[in-house]
């Protein structure tokens, strides 16, 4: 039997960059929150002895221990879906912080066409530009609607930049601190974009150029370009991550509580309304139905669909009909890319996980797609992450990958090779979608959530497309050797791709094709509300976090004011 | 280390008063034991092809917590060579100790699989959807050197660890394109593993027991764990730093 808990004003569930901005902002304004999180507190002093490539960035030390809990995959529906047993494609954050513990801190406001990108196609394109199975919709909010949430968001990180991209949407405020420091790897990537006619700008990067105190008091330090970034904690407070910001932030309201190993099973729903969660103690086992006035989902896009699921709460997609929305429009992000082998030695290992620099030239619609087989397109970036010995070792494609030839080139190329990355868009398509498996259970007997998921025509369009523009800058940066990234065939779960899975539980303008609204609250149930990138409609050209974390602002909005007057937001 | 020299000298008194010729070490049981352990002087024609047994001798924390006879340690030791062997840019995988470091991880997390979903029903699936076997690394290694050393005296009537270089890359080549059968996974995916995991000891930190002296990092350019780049990042030429330690702290 479970123990009935006396009632919050608000329970969190899931303590990374959603369930923190949630948190901070509802205990701000007095309501007394309850985070629970399945994971352990932690915090900077944890990250100390953290430069163990092995460890963190090998063996995943601070991601979703998928013996209790994972999803399953298949690539389409036909075929018979399976755990993924081990982390991979994407890395899954667990404990205080979440994946906004280790994640490189690239910090994007998605494109005004982001937003409108149904309208916005259809006006320039006509209405068949892509065929009908790909779902395209409106979000529901414009970027001028946004901007203010954006602003805050920044704010609260202290992101490092530059406005100086001509393409991106109009900021009304200068970013938080200056950008970083412009190594002479950047440099490179500079010169070349601009003699080809592009616009290259530093990288937003919440990895921050000089100290800075928030508007909430929280410090955070200036960045030792370290090396060791994405994948590990910050030793030094530089990273922007929930556990320095946002969550002190709460506690010091003292209308703040967590509770760790507290892993949420159900959202319990009564008529129109929800009335609390039931969650287990991952130590004793106990079950507890935590009441709350309003429940907040912030477990991230598996889990936040995955718990709708479970408390049947919304109807599920169903790809034969096209009816129901839940787990619809599930989508990735499309990686185009090109690698350059130089000969002369370069500082590669020295880098922090937001250092680098872009160009927006080939995102969105700021080039012309009529005479192209694909919409949209990406953010196209040098980084200097910092490359590390175990999983850098960068071959030309004819070398053999073990041996005597193979141990000499990967130590020649370690410092001898650059990348260029794109964060491709991913648009939405009839075919993929999350849902429950009938199959596979996790550790306390829920089944477990299943992907459906292929890359499109339209993805392998884009790739190719982008590929060859990154070929071509890699040429100009003077690399003796320049291989594009392989043609994309079927989506596979086996090697990192990104951590940007979206959509699920998507947002827009009316329940018939969404499942929260513009202030992520549920349709069908009032005072639930479900904030991450599961509210995408699509996945945009960029890393996701920055809009999430607007949309997490505009939620928290919605929620304080839901507290006061109860009803529909909109 | 003091104390390890002694070992060795004990052992090698023990060797040498034993009374038994060193060739018949070769094989098993307790004095085939101590092969790893034997003296730099013992290149005899039944010396094995691949390890010479002087090279474990510098490890500083010898002794297997996963591995139980020495034959099957030889045979995982010579493989990683192979895959990253000693050559004019510096030590191989048994030098730099990649041996010790899987010995160590197979008994624990590593070789158990804990944080990984082990749950059936299994089913071989489609690559794309990665690893669905029922058998934990330590199980898939423990197979996978049973059959090297089974296809070493199927091609070449020979043990592994007896074979010419060429021998064994044949044997590799052979696991690493999926043409030898295993049971529950595959070779190739076995093999794969096993070059992941020597890359990782050649290039983790030095207290996995891999990355001996930290001469992994060394031959590649990589300082280790550096507290700070910030003073340094903005020059041009390459920076030659001498590799730290997490233990250095
Ligand atoms: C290596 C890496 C690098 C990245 N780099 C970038 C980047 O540069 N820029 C960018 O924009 N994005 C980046 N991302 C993505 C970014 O980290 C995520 O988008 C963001 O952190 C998600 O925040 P979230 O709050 O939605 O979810 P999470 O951070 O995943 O937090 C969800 C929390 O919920 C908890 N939880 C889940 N289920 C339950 C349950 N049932 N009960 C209780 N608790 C539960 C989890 O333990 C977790 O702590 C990166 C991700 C990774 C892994
Ligand atoms: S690179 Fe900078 S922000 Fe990243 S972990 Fe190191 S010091 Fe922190």
């Amino acid at each position: 039997m479970a123990t009935t808990l006396p009632k919050v004003d608000v329970v969190v569930v899931g303590l990374g960059w959603t369930g923190g901005i949630i948190a901070a902002e509802c205990a701000k304004a007095g309501l007394k929150v309850l985070g629970l999180e399945r994971g352990e507190a932690r915090n900077t002093e944890d990250y100390l002895k953290v430069h163990d490539e092995y460890r963190y960035a090998v063996r995943y030390e601070l991601m979703q221990n998928l013996s209790k809990e994972t999803i399953t995959i298949r690539n389409h529906r036909k075929m018979p879906a399976l755990p993924m047993r081990q982390l991979s494609s994407f890395l899954l954050g667990e404990g205080l912080g979440g994946s906004g513990t280790h994640w490189n801190g690239h910090s994007w406001r998605f494109l005004p066409y982001d937003f409108q990108i149904k309208t916005m196609t259809d006006e320039k394109y006509g209405p068949n530009k892509l065929s009908k199975d790909y779902l395209l919709q409106d979000w529901g909010v414009t970027y001028d609607e946004l901007e203010p949430y954006f602003y805050k968001y920044e704010q609260t990180l202290g992101i490092s930049g530059e406005d100086t991209n001509p393409f991106w949407g109009k900021r009304a405020q200068p970013f938080p601190t200056p950008p970083m420091k412009k190594t002479p790897i950047l440099k490179k990537f500079e010169s070349a974009t601009k003699k080809m006619g592009y616009n290259p700008f530093m990288l937003p990067s919440a990895n921050l150029s000089e100290p800075y105190t928030n508007p909430d008091g929280a410090a955070i330090n200036s960045c030792q370009y370290c090396g060791f970034c994405e994948r590990f904690g910050c030793e030094y407070g530089a990273k922007s991550s929930p556990e320095i910001t946002v969550i002190p932030t709460a506690e010091k309201t003292n209308n703040f509580e967590m509770r760790f190993r507290s892993n949420v099973v159900e959202v319990i729903k009564n008529g129109n309304k929800v009335s609390g969660v039931k969650y287990l103690d991952t130590l004793s086992g106990e079950e507890f139905i935590q009441e709350a006035e309003v429940v907040v989902l912030s477990s991230y896009v598996m889990n936040n669909a995955k718990l709708l699921m479970v408390s049947n709460i919304g109807e599920q997609y169903n790809p034969d009909t096209g009816r129901g929305t839940l787990g619809k429009n599930y989508c990735y992000q499309i990686l185009p890319g090109a690698t350059g082998y130089f000969d002369e030695q370069m500082n590669t290992f020295m880098g922090a996980g937001a250092l680098g620099m872009t160009i927006d030239d080939f995102n969105g619609d700021n080039f012309d797609h009529s005479d192209l087989n694909f919409i949209h397109g990406g953010s196209i970036s040098i980084t200097q992450t910092g490359s590390r010995p175990i999983e850098t070792n960068p071959i030309p494609r004819d070398t053999p990958t073990w041996g005597a030839e193979f141990k000499k080139n990967s130590i020649h190329n370690f410092t001898r090779t650059l990348g260029i990355g794109t964060q491709g868009a991913s648009m939405p398509h009839k075919e993929n979608f999350l849902s429950l498996d009938s199959t596979y259970k996790d550790a306390y007997g829920l089944p477990l959530l299943q992907m459906t998921y292929n890359f499109t025509e339209q993805d392998r369009a884009l790739h190719k497309y982008i590929t060859e523009v990154t070929q071509n800058i890699m040429k100009e940066m003077g690399a003796k050797t320049v291989e594009g990234k392989n043609p994309i065939t079927d989506y596979d779960i086996v090697g990192y791709q990104t951590t940007h899975n979206t959509g699920g539980t998507i947002m827009g303008a009316s329940p018939d094709n969404s499942v929260v609204n513009t202030y992520l609250q549920h349709w069908d149930a009032e005072n639930l509300f479900v904030v991450g990138a599961g509210n995408f409609p699509h996945n945009g050209g960029y890393n996701p976090t920055g809009t999430v974390g607007a949309l997490a602002y505009k939620s928290a909005e919605g929620i304080i004011k839901y507290s006061k007057s109860g009803g529909s937001l909109v | 280390m003091p104390e390890e020299k002694k070992n060795l000298s004990t052992r090698r008194d023990f060797l040498k008063t034993s009374g038994v010729a060193a060739g018949a070490l070769i094989g098993g049981g307790l004095i085939g034991g101590l092969v790893g352990y034997n003296v730099n002087d013992n290149k005899s024609a039944t010396t094995p092809k691949g390890t010479s047994p002087s090279d474990h001798t510098q490890h500083a924390n010898a002794g297997f917590q996963f591995f139980k006879n020495n034959r099957d340690f030889e045979v995982l030791s010579n493989a990683t060579e192979r895959i990253f062997p000693k050559d004019d840019l510096g030590p191989g995988a048994i030098e730099l100790g990649v041996p010790y470091f899987i010995d160590r991880q197979l008994a624990g997390q590593y070789g158990s699989n804990s944080k990984e979903y082990m749950h059936g029903p299994f089913a071989v699936g489609a690559p794309t959807q990665g690893y669905q076997s029922r058998l934990t690394r330590a199980d898939v290694f423990k197979q996978g050197i049973e059959k090297l050393e089974e296809e070493a005296n199927k091609r070449f009537d020979n043990g592994f660890s007896s074979l010419e270089p060429e021998q064994m890359d044949e044997i590799l080549t052979a696991f690493s394109k999926d043409e030898v059968k295993m049971s529950g996974t595959t070779a190739a995916f076995f093999f794969r593993m096993l070059r992941s995991a020597t890359l990782e000891g050649a290039y983790s930190d030095p207290m996995y027991s891999g990355n001996n002296n930290m001469d992994g990092w060394r031959m590649k350019g990589f300082p280790g764990h550096q507290m700070s780049y910030i003073a340094v990042i903005e020059k041009e030429e390459f920076q030659k730093i001498e590799p730290k330690s997490l233990g250095s702290m």
